[in-house]
């Protein structure tokens, strides 16, 4: 295992693209804090979004693993382009000719996957922690590390989301047409979910489409704006109650491991299968 | 008896392609080995399949008799295929380092192997800037990081300018007097004679000859003769059974050689037959004859 990080840690070490992109997504991820400082005057409203409670614990593990999650698709690039050129480099072949197996080679890059999540997921931790600390209205320790699911859901999404990368990066071998290939996985599950829809009712759809692997992704974390004080009070006032339902839930984190365990395994067979 | 690799009745398809058909080998410790075949024979395939890198169709073969897996074979060889890989963004040193981790070695000797390809001084520039010929002489070193028990050469010197080939060569012959073995495929023949003591030829997959170099010159040699009376020499050479085929061959006559003969002894024969000769030469077939008249046989 240590040889195996070792090893990919090399490789990453000095490409100049995985570095740049590596570190915009880190400052990106902190600048959820400046969201923070929004704040505007309509008329005689003055409103500020700190004050809306969105970092309000344990709220906050919620809003921001959901943003932070939207952001999963710069290190998804990284990944992809990670996979990719070691074809176009022909430095797969290499690998395997220097002695490294099919198998150690797929798993050095699913270690990869799993330390970008978590350095990812304990980057988001302490982000939130910080700033949490600094707004929320609640700071009993009780409350502060309640909901912790979401941190957890976080980390599996990612694992999902990079081992898909990773997988297509394998599957496609050039990044240009495997990012393109996610895009367009994409938009065919928002078809068939649309398909669905309009032959069955929308609580079947929305039962067959979880178990797609995008869709498995995105139930992990459910959006929050809904869920905010004000976006209720405005829906009440409407006659909308809104009884959606915004937990973790253990189906769903199955759902996204079986996922992940087909994706590794499917690289590690079409490995084996193909002729380098 | 020290085996290197055994290869068995090895076979690969592509589709309705087979490129390499029941091909049998044995490399043992301290031989340098050929592999020759025109381009197309299944060489690369070949190395290919016992470097873990393309999947066999049926057959079998083993590393170090078979002790170890594959994978971990290999950790104790040294090859290069086609062209030499690298990661372009890295410094020669850097993918280097990186070789050592994959095959578990000390970094220590990369100095020392990047010294003996002369590439010591180039050793933080990126790959990328590299030559053709200091990338494979990169390729080289690499390879010898782990002082491999069997260095693995697919076409060496291809696309090199005649420098390169000749400091390619100068190394391959280097490592050779070190004792280490050697398998170099190529389709260059004179490279092969002047470094190898076996070779196995391929044609269209299929195994022609697999031998030592010395007893695929089975033969005692041939002699090319020219005299003033053509046919008299003829009739002479076909009327004595040491001397096999004979043929013409513009001006010359060719006369294959069935049993050991000098050719001091040829000129005592003619000459009391009354023939005198403009013109004699006595050779053994070249690696590259006996190729071609192996490769045309079939």
């Amino acid at each position: 295992m240590g040889r195996l990080l070792a090893i990919e840690f090399q490789k990453i070490r000095y490409s100049r693209a995985a570095k740049v992109i590596s570190i915009i997504y880190f400052i990106l991820i902190a600048f959820i804090a400046l969201m923070a400082s929004i704040e505007f005057d309509i008329g005689d409203i003055h409103f500020r979004l700190a004050d809306q409670g969105i970092f309000n614990f344990p709220f906050i593990w919620h809003f921001n693993t959901y943003i932070a999650a939207i952001l999963k698709f710069f290190l998804a690039v990284v990944i992809v382009s990670m996979m990719s050129n070691e074809y176009s480099y022909r430095t797969l072949k290499q690998n395997l000719i220097d002695g490294l197996s099919k198998k150690e080679f797929v798993l050095s890059k699913f270690v990869i996957v799993l330390l970008f999540s978590a350095i990812s997921t304990l980057f988001i931790f302490v982000v939130s922690l910080l700033l949490g600390l600094s707004f929320s209205d609640y700071n009993e320790m009780g409350i502060v590390f309640s909901n912790m699911e979401f941190i957890l859901a976080y980390f599996i999404k990612l694992v999902g989301f990079f081992s898909f990368c990773l997988f297509v990066g394998v599957l496609v071998k050039r990044s240009a047409f495997a990012l393109g290939f996610l895009f367009v996985w994409f938009i065919a599950e928002k078809i068939l979910w649309g398909i669905l829809e309009y032959r069955l009712l929308r609580e079947q759809a929305d039962s067959v489409m979880q178990f797609f692997p995008l869709e498995a992704m995105s139930n992990l974390i459910v959006e929050p704006f809904t869920r905010l004080g004000a976006i209720q009070s405005a829906a009440n006032q409407l006659g909308e109650v809104l009884t959606k339902s915004y937990d973790v839930t253990i189906f769903n984190i199955l759902i996204v491991l079986v996922w992940t365990a087909i994706f590794i395994y499917g690289s590690y067979a079409i490995l084996k299968k193909r002729d380098l | 008896m020290n085996t290197i690799l055994y290869i068995n009745n090895l076979t690969k398809k592509f589709g309705s392609l087979t490129a390499v058909d029941n091909l049998s080998f044995t490399i043992e410790k301290g031989n340098v080995y050929g592999i020759l075949g025109p381009n197309g024979s299944g060489k690369s395939t070949t190395l290919g399949i016992v470097l873990n890198v393309v999947n066999k169709t049926s057959g079998d073969f083993q590393w170090f008799n078979g002790n170890t897996s594959t994978h971990d074979a290999l950790k104790k060889v040294g090859a290069i295929i086609e062209r030499p890989n690298f990661y372009p963004y890295m410094t020669a040193f850097q993918n280097l380092q990186l070789v050592c981790k994959i095959k578990e070695v000390s970094e220590e000797k990369i100095s020392e192997k990047l010294q003996l390809v002369g590439l010591l001084d180039r050793k933080d520039s990126k790959f990328s800037t590299f030559s053709l010929g200091m990338k494979q002489r990169l390729a080289i070193a690499s390879a010898l990081l782990n002082d491999p028990e069997i260095l693995i050469l697919d076409e060496p010197t291809n696309g090199l300018d005649p420098q390169g080939i000749h400091q390619i060569r100068e190394i391959i012959r280097k490592i050779a007097s070190l004792g280490t073995t050697i398998l170099l495929a190529s389709h260059l023949l004179d490279e092969v004679e002047k470094v190898c003591s076996h070779v196995v030829i391929l044609r269209k997959g299929v195994s022609l000859y697999s031998g030592s170099v010395d007893a695929m010159n089975a033969s005692h040699g041939f002699l090319t003769m020219q005299s003033n009376s053509m046919d008299a020499l003829e009739q002479a050479l076909e009327g004595n059974s040491k001397f096999g085929n004979i043929k013409r061959d513009g001006e010359y006559l060719i006369a294959y050689l069935n049993q050991p003969m000098d050719a001091a002894e040829v000129n005592r024969f003619l000459f009391e037959k009354g023939i005198t000769l403009s013109h004699l030469v006595k050779r053994k077939e070249s690696l590259e004859e006996q190729f071609l008249e192996l490769t045309k046989q079939k």
